[in-house]
């Protein structure tokens, strides 16, 4: 053993061991390590939260000095101190913040004139600016010298050429509007528009022109007609390339001089250096976007292989959240030990998760479901891991040692991906088999479960389910069990997509994906998130100033956010009213009155403008108050309030670029204008005069109105915070209602069974169900099979005419149930027809001991069972009610007859006894009597399982002659009126010896074919048998039953025609005199008192050289498929009255076709007036027109064997193809029509399904078409019926 | 696999007849167009990333201007990919050795991952020199077609490929007919190639992806057949 076998063994079994642990204890695992994700996680609260907004720092501006570019030893508290502050700001922003007003104020002036004349100002004041120098002792120094030159603007911006500065000092203004002109102000005759001009008529996203050129945000400007304050406010910003202190305190000193203001409280003494992080533009956003793109399609195309599981989505997720809290705990981890992640995380995510991947889940949930599924689940899990182990530890040692080649490339930013992609491969490693392999586990126990109550019902098999179970009487180990029964695919059919005319398609398309409803949701979504965006009350102004605000070195007087009322008076009105018509809600009761009046004042209504101006001239003294300029804290540090992409967008046109630099923005210089009422109207234009005149009382009265709920305004901030709090409350209150009023109108309309609908329910809505057969499925509905229990052996045939379900089991017992209801009609042999005989070994377990004692014969008493004493359980009350099957038992061991030759489809466990067999019944006799007249009881106290233990003793019985045969045995102890062949009597043969091999069904009276060749009619109501053909030797295969005649098909490849004969009259011959019961409805062709004559009328000897297993019969033909691979048709055309038929001749041409089918054998058939369509061995389906005998179609199923087809539905071309593979249980439509697939139960006897669907389907759908589910599962229920 | 790409669907969508009939040069013309769209989409993505690179600050028509500047490019990048594309799975089947490594589509995206990985190493991370840029990205590209391929043809047709793409580029630059955006001229020939390099591989994964499909389509009709 080399050293790699070792390493592996060692590997593959501790991974073994691992996944048994897993399995076992999942809960507390899963808890373990959803632990260690929190505590690994921990470490990430301490990173900053990304975005994009800018950080602060302030330094005092005493003694301030441009910090050094490298990192050296830092004086102060290196915390306070942020990494980014290294090297000279990219700038130094100086705002002279200018407030105006016109003082005093006449009453005849115009709106405009507010800010007309202090506009005019700016262009002396930028003047004065532009000429200071500091003269000083190193000579003259000149704004040149130190301001920030720019060059050309952006090309793209053409359009701003005029009004931004170019090659020179950036130096803004409002001036800039009229290119420091002040001729060019004065001729305008619009300033308002002038000034508009460039603002985007769409979403503001980033600083507008006006901000720019203002300094102050536009609603701080006050250039509006509604400044009721009547204060304009601008800056002059200056960008400063290099900071000389002495030049700015100098200007800082002239231009207070200049322009004093007295009251200015302004503090001057913190440089705030704003660092802007990267930003991602557009172009930066497509390749991420990208790279996310495919990352999605990566774990989705991942994702999409996970097969065979209870969730698909379940698992999918986990994969995720293993592989996404793998890259947490990695970064956690990482941080933890010191290493802080300078990578763009976003960026490189994509790439780390590729790199971790999901191929290790994938392939785990493969190998774990791969292992057979009738292991435990431990065991299976287990499995599944140390199968794969090897390739998952090969796998995770090539990746760590990729990647540590990676880690030597010496790039710094390739080794922090590669550590970080180390880590996470470990953990990753770490989570999936923690996390994912317990989430697996409990998945695959889950289905398990769900497999189990599913199964449960219909085959009562599995006894670790339910062991203290009463159905466990009957249960046995399932003999055949499909390898995978939990899914079941369809297989993809090309042929349904034939026939379909294109929009429908389309039209399917769109109702199966719900294309329309998803899109408009989007949409819908999208469209709430832009009002709520666009708002501009809400989201972004409130992320605006939350984000300005970021700074945790914010200064102590933070400006209040600006509040709703506020934005009456910010020009645009309508815009605040429309966006935010709630805002009525948000304020209290008493302010709403205020509001109306105001929006009437909006309204321009004259009278109020006359009210206004009396009230205004009433109010105010005629020389006009003195207006005083007054500065406050919200002046303070006024760039707060602009838009944080403020000063990157204003670089940005010249092309220099804010991302991860920083500028440092001095205090501001406060200047302090008034100007007189004769200087405003001087500078006032002639055209704005004539314009404003008519409008000038209005916005008088406007501004009054206006007056006063920004007098009530600070109230209003008060209320704010309780308001906000009521909206959010009433808002949720809404949703909740709403969400209950949708609660209850589903379950309105939806009924309570949705889902779980039982087979009548099915039964009865199959008519109004949604079922179209163009591949628009409605939701498949789990339906629980009704079990119909009682037969003690394999079913060997069944039929069914929809509403009676004849089925017959190996032992030859027939029963008859009502389909519908479930329930037993009739069992024949009849339970009081006394019998000894048939000494049938297997399922032993099944050994019912009658309650009623009549129903017990005495003479099965005589033989007592050792076996029944020590192997039956606990007797179920429950099936109580089942016949008596101890008669069918042959007990007496010591007079037993040689076996008769082994039957085909025999059980493998069925002994024969030796002949000097023990006498069991002299030795137990005594223990059984006492048993049987004490409580059933007393069984009790023997939990084997059953259905082994009974095996197990069933097959010691035979293992003395070590043959597997079945031993049967024929009394014939009842003295039959003679019979002959073709009587009328309806000679009971009371034989057993020869087991029914084929049977059908046509109004009551049942045929069943035996496998010793006789032919017996029954009825199936009373259960008496009605006539009997003895004349075939060979058993009988297949068997059809067309309304008088009956063709049987024999082993021996012939071909037998019999017709029944009916004779009303009471026959003294008759069977045991059965009286006539006249409240049995009987079919219309016969009652049970007629006497029935079975003929036999033709026979064709050599139909097929080999055995017939398939014999169908419809539209006056007769198809049949036998083992020689070869399908033939007769003509079944019937002669005169007597029912004579055609003679088959294949001599004479009335064999109609003969058609060479399958490669391999013809299992099973079926027709209809239109196609013949036919299944063999080889795996094809094919279909047929029986006249021509040409093929029309075949269907290829991939591997798997097709045990039973029907044909569903009306005949002619809606007809379907359903068949039932051994394995899958998938459904085909044909090629013949389009037909919806459904879903075939495996079961252990698909072959059978066929049969009974086409009838079940056949005799209840009708002219629906292709039969949807609920017709298949209700045959799925007949069928489960009989398998116990 | 259908669902993965509309193209591929098309072929399933026509009864069995038209596609017989013109399956064989229908599917090719498909997986053409398929792969010229992907080569576009992936050049225009890629040449995004290597601008960021050099423009510090993107004007507002960034968009427009990549269209302007050399509108030829991406249509050459598609049809090289598509070229690919159809050659790799040509060559396997002339061969004789069908690819079967990794034949899957979550591989295939795994592989779109890790080469646009590479382009965004060589755009955006900063190397020493231009010869640690380049032998990083040498074994980057050679982990890639490890990881993916895995097959000798893959390999030497990608080196080819690489060879005769750097070729053309420097060709075209000495040409003037090109010139890229980069001041550093060598900076751009030491990643050039192996970004080629890759790129077929990446390319020649897909076109392999999408030929399998149709093998596999084909496949079913001649079982119906």
């Amino acid at each position: 053993m080399t050293l790699t076998e070792k390493l592996r063994e060692t590997i593959s079994r501790a991974f073994y061991n691992h996944g048994l642990l897993c399995a076992s204890y999942p809960i507390p695992i899963i808890l373990f390590t959803g632990l260690c994700i929190l505590a690994c996680c921990y470490p990430l609260l301490k990173l900053p939260l990304p975005g994009t907004g800018p950080v602060e720092y302030s330094t005092p501006v005493k003694d301030y000095s441009p910090p050094s570019s490298e990192q050296g030893p830092q004086q102060g508290d290196p915390n306070e101190r942020p990494d980014w502050y290294l090297g000279a700001p990219v700038a130094y922003i100086q705002q002279i913040l200018v407030k105006a007003t016109v003082s005093p104020w006449r009453k005849n002036f115009l709106a405009v004139d507010v800010f007309r004349s202090p506009l005019s100002r700016v262009f002396q004041l930028v003047e004065e600016i532009r000429n200071h120098a500091l003269r000083d002792s190193s000579g003259i120094r000149s704004l040149e010298e130190v301001c920030l030159q720019v060059t050309d603007l952006l090309p793209s911006l053409k359009k701003l050429r005029d009004l931004l500065p170019e090659h020179g000092c950036l130096l803004l203004s409002p001036g800039n509007f009229w290119q420091n002109d002040r001729e060019h102000f004065n001729s305008d005759p619009d300033i308002i528009k002038t000034i508009h001009q460039h603002e985007p008529k769409t979403l503001q996203t980033s600083a507008t022109l006006k901000d720019l050129l203002f300094g102050v945000p536009g609603k701080y400007s006050g250039v509006n007609l509604y400044n009721r304050k009547r204060v304009v406010s601008y800056t002059v910003t200056l960008a400063l390339q290099r900071y000389d202190s002495r030049f700015l305190t100098s200007l800082r000193s002239r231009l207070k001089l200049l322009h004093p203001s007295p009251n200015c409280t302004l503090r001057e003494e913190h440089v705030v250096h704003v660092h802007f992080k990267e930003e991602i533009g557009i172009a930066e956003l497509i390749p991420l976007v990208t790279t996310y793109i495919i990352l999605f399609a990566y774990i989705y195309f991942s994702t999409r292989k996970i097969d065979m599981v209870k969730s698909k989505w379940g698992l999918a997720l986990a994969a995720v959240v293993t592989v996404l809290s793998s890259l947490l705990m990695s970064v956690g981890l990482c941080t933890l030990f010191g290493l802080t992640p300078t990578l763009n995380g976003g960026e490189i995510f994509p790439y780390l998760v590729v790199v971790i991947g999901l191929e290790n889940v994938l392939v785990l949930t493969k190998s774990v479901v791969s292992t057979p599924v009738d292991l435990e689940v431990k065991l299976r899990i287990a499995q599944g891991l140390s199968n794969e182990s090897w390739s998952i530890m090969k796998n995770m040692a090539t990746e760590l040692g990729i990647i540590l080649i990676g880690y030597f490339t010496l790039v710094p930013a390739i080794q922090e991906f590669c550590l970080f992609a180390v880590v996470g491969l470990v953990s990753d490693f770490f989570l999936q088999m923690f996390f994912f392999t317990t989430v697996l586990s409990i998945d695959i126990r889950r289905m398990e479960l769900a497999d189990l109550n599913k199964r449960l019902p219909a085959e009562a098999c599995m006894p670790s389910a339910k062991p203290m179970s009463r159905s466990q009487r009957y249960e046995r180990q399932p003999a055949m069990r499909p390898a995978t029964p939990h899914t079941i695919t369809l297989q993809p059919s090309s042929f349904r997509n034939l026939r379909l005319p294109k929009r429908l398609r389309v039209i399917y398309f769109f109702a199966r994906t719900r294309l329309a409803q998803r899109l408009i949701m989007a949409g819908t979504v999208i469209w709430i998130g832009i009002l709520v965006y666009t708002d501009p009350a809400g989201l972004r102004t409130y992320l605006t100033s939350q984000v300005t605000e970021q700074s945790p070195l914010g200064e102590a007087g933070l400006p209040p956010m600006p509040v709703p009322g506020g934005f009456l008076s910010a020009g645009d009105t309508k815009l605040a009213l429309s966006v935010f018509p709630s805002e009525s809600v948000q304020r209290s009761e008493n302010q709403t009155q205020q509001q109306r009046e105001q929006k009437e004042a909006l309204e321009a209504d004259q009278q109020l403008w006359a009210q206004g101006l009396e009230r205004h001239g009433g109010g105010q003294p005629e020389p006009g108050s003195k207006a005083e300029v007054t500065w406050g804290v919200e002046d303070e540090e006024i760039w707060r309030k602009l838009s944080f992409r403020h000063w990157p967008s204003l670089f940005s046109y010249y092309n220099i670029t804010l991302a991860k630099r920083y500028i440092s923005i001095l205090p501001a210089i406060p200047v302090t204008l008034y100007l007189d009422p004769q200087e405003a109207l001087e500078v006032r234009h002639p055209q704005e005069a004539n314009r404003y005149h008519s409008f000038f009382p209005s916005s008088l009265g406007k501004l009054e109105a206006l007056d006063q709920p920004r007098e009530a305004l600070p109230k209003l901030q008060g209320h704010q915070d309780i308001t906000l709090y009521k909206v959010a409350a009433l808002g949720l209150a809404s949703g909740i209602l709403l969400v209950l009023l949708l609660f209850c109108l589903y379950r309105v309309f939806c009924p309570k069974t949705y889902g779980q609908s039982g087979l009548s329910h099915s039964r009865r809505k199959r008519g109004d169900l949604p079922c179209d057969d163009y591949g628009y499925s409605p939701p498949e509905t789990e339906i629980v099979p009704l079990v119909l229990r009682g037969h003690l052996m394999d079913i060997e045939c069944l039929a069914s005419d929809g509403m009676l379900l004849v089925s017959c089991c190996l032992v030859g017992q027939i029963r008859v149930w009502d389909a519908q209801t479930g329930d037993c009609l009739t069992v024949i042999p009849k339970q009081g027809l006394r019998r000894d005989s048939s000494g049938i070994f297997d399922y032993q377990e099944s050994w019912d001991q009658s309650p009623d004692p009549q129903n017990g014969p005495e003479d099965s008493f005589d033989g007592s069972h050792p076996l029944k004493r020590m192997l039956s359980p606990l007797l179920p009350p429950l099936f109580y009610n089942q016949p008596d099957l101890t008669s069918l038992i042959d007990t007496n061991f010591s007079d037993q007859a040689k076996g008769v030759g082994p039957e085909p489809r025999h059980r493998a466990a069925c002994g024969r006894h030796r002949d000097t067999g023990y006498d069991f019944s002299r030795l137990v006799k005594k223990v059984y009597e006492e048993q049987s007249t004490s409580n059933c009881m007393n069984f009790a106290g023997f939990p084997a399982p059953p259905g082994q233990a009974a095996f197990c003793a069933g097959l010691s019985c035979g293992a003395g002659e070590g043959g597997c045969s079945a031993r049967r045995k024929s009394l014939g102890d009842e003295p039959f009126a003679g019979f002959d062949k073709s009587s009328p009597v309806s000679a009971w043969s009371g034989d057993l010896e020869s087991s029914v091999w084929s049977l059908d069904l046509q109004g009551n009276l049942i045929v069943a074919g035996r496998s010793n060749g006789n032919l017996e009619v029954w009825d199936a109501i009373e259960g008496s048998l009605r006539c009997s053909n003895k004349e075939g030797q060979s058993g009988i295969t297949a068997l059809v039953f067309l309304s008088t005649r009956i063709v049987a098909a024999r082993l021996n490849g012939s071909l037998d025609f019999f017709s029944l004969e009916t004779h009303a009259s009471c026959n003294p011959l008759q069977f045991r005199g059965t009286p006539s019961r006249s409240s049995v409805p009987s079919s219309p062709m016969c009652s049970s008192s007629d006497l029935i004559m079975c003929q036999l009328t033709h026979t064709v000897s050599c139909a097929h050289q080999k055995p017939i297993t398939a014999l169908k019969a419809a539209a006056g033909r007769l198809v049949t498929g036998s083992q020689d691979h070869t399908l033939k048709t007769m003509g079944l055309a019937s002669g005169g009255q007597d029912g004579a038929i055609c003679l088959w001749d294949v001599l004479t041409g009335s064999r109609v076709s003969h058609m060479y089918a399958h490669r391999g054998d013809v299992t099973s058939l079926t027709c209809t007036t239109s196609c013949v369509i036919s299944s063999g061995l080889d795996d094809v389906i094919s279909i047929w027109d029986p006249s021509s005998g040409i093929k029309l179609y075949s269907i290829q199923q991939a591997g798997v064997g097709l045990g039973g087809l029907g044909v569903a539905g009306a005949p002619g071309p809606g007809a379907c193809v359903w068949g039932a593979p051994i394995a899958g249980g998938s459904l085909l439509p044909d090629g013949g029509c389009p037909g919806q697939p459904a879903r075939a139960p495996s079961s252990a006897f698909p072959s059978q399904l066929g049969l009974c669907r086409e009838h079940l389907c056949g005799g209840e759908a009708g002219a629906e078409g292709p039969c949807e589910q609920h017709g298949l599962w209700g045959t799925w229920a007949a069928l489960g019926a009989v398998q116990k | 696999m259908a669902e993965s790409n509309s193209a591929s669907t098309i072929p399933k969508k026509c009864g069995p007849y038209i596609s017989s009939v013109t399956s064989h040069g229908m599917n090719l013309v498909i997986r053409g167009i398929v792969l010229f769209f992907i080569g576009v989409f992936l050049a225009l993505v890629l040449n995004l990333l290597q601008i960021q690179r050099n423009v510090t600050l993107f004007p507002p028509d960034v968009i427009t201007s990549i269209f302007s500047s050399a509108w030829w490019v991406p249509p050459c990048c598609g049809t090289a990919s598509a070229v690919i594309g159809l050659l790799y799975p040509c060559m396997d089947r002339h061969l004789g050795e069908p690819h079967k490594f990794k034949r899957e589509w979550s591989s295939v995206m795994r592989c779109v991952a890790v080469f646009v990985g590479i382009n965004h190493a060589s755009a955006k991370v900063d190397f020493a020199n231009n010869i640690q840029l380049s032998l990083t990205l040498a074994a980057l590209s050679i982990g890639l077609w490890w990881t993916f391929d895995r097959s000798r043809s893959g390999f030497g047709l990608g080196i080819g490929i690489a060879f005769l793409a750097t070729l053309v580029s420097q060709f075209l630059v000495y040409n003037g007919v090109y010139q890229y955006t980069s001041p550093d001229f060598l900076y751009v020939r030491s990643w050039l190639p192996c970004i080629f390099f890759a790129g077929g591989i990446t390319v020649g994964n897909i076109g392999r992806q999408l030929a399998m499909y149709e093998c596999k389509v084909i496949a079913e009709k001649s079982h119906q057949d």
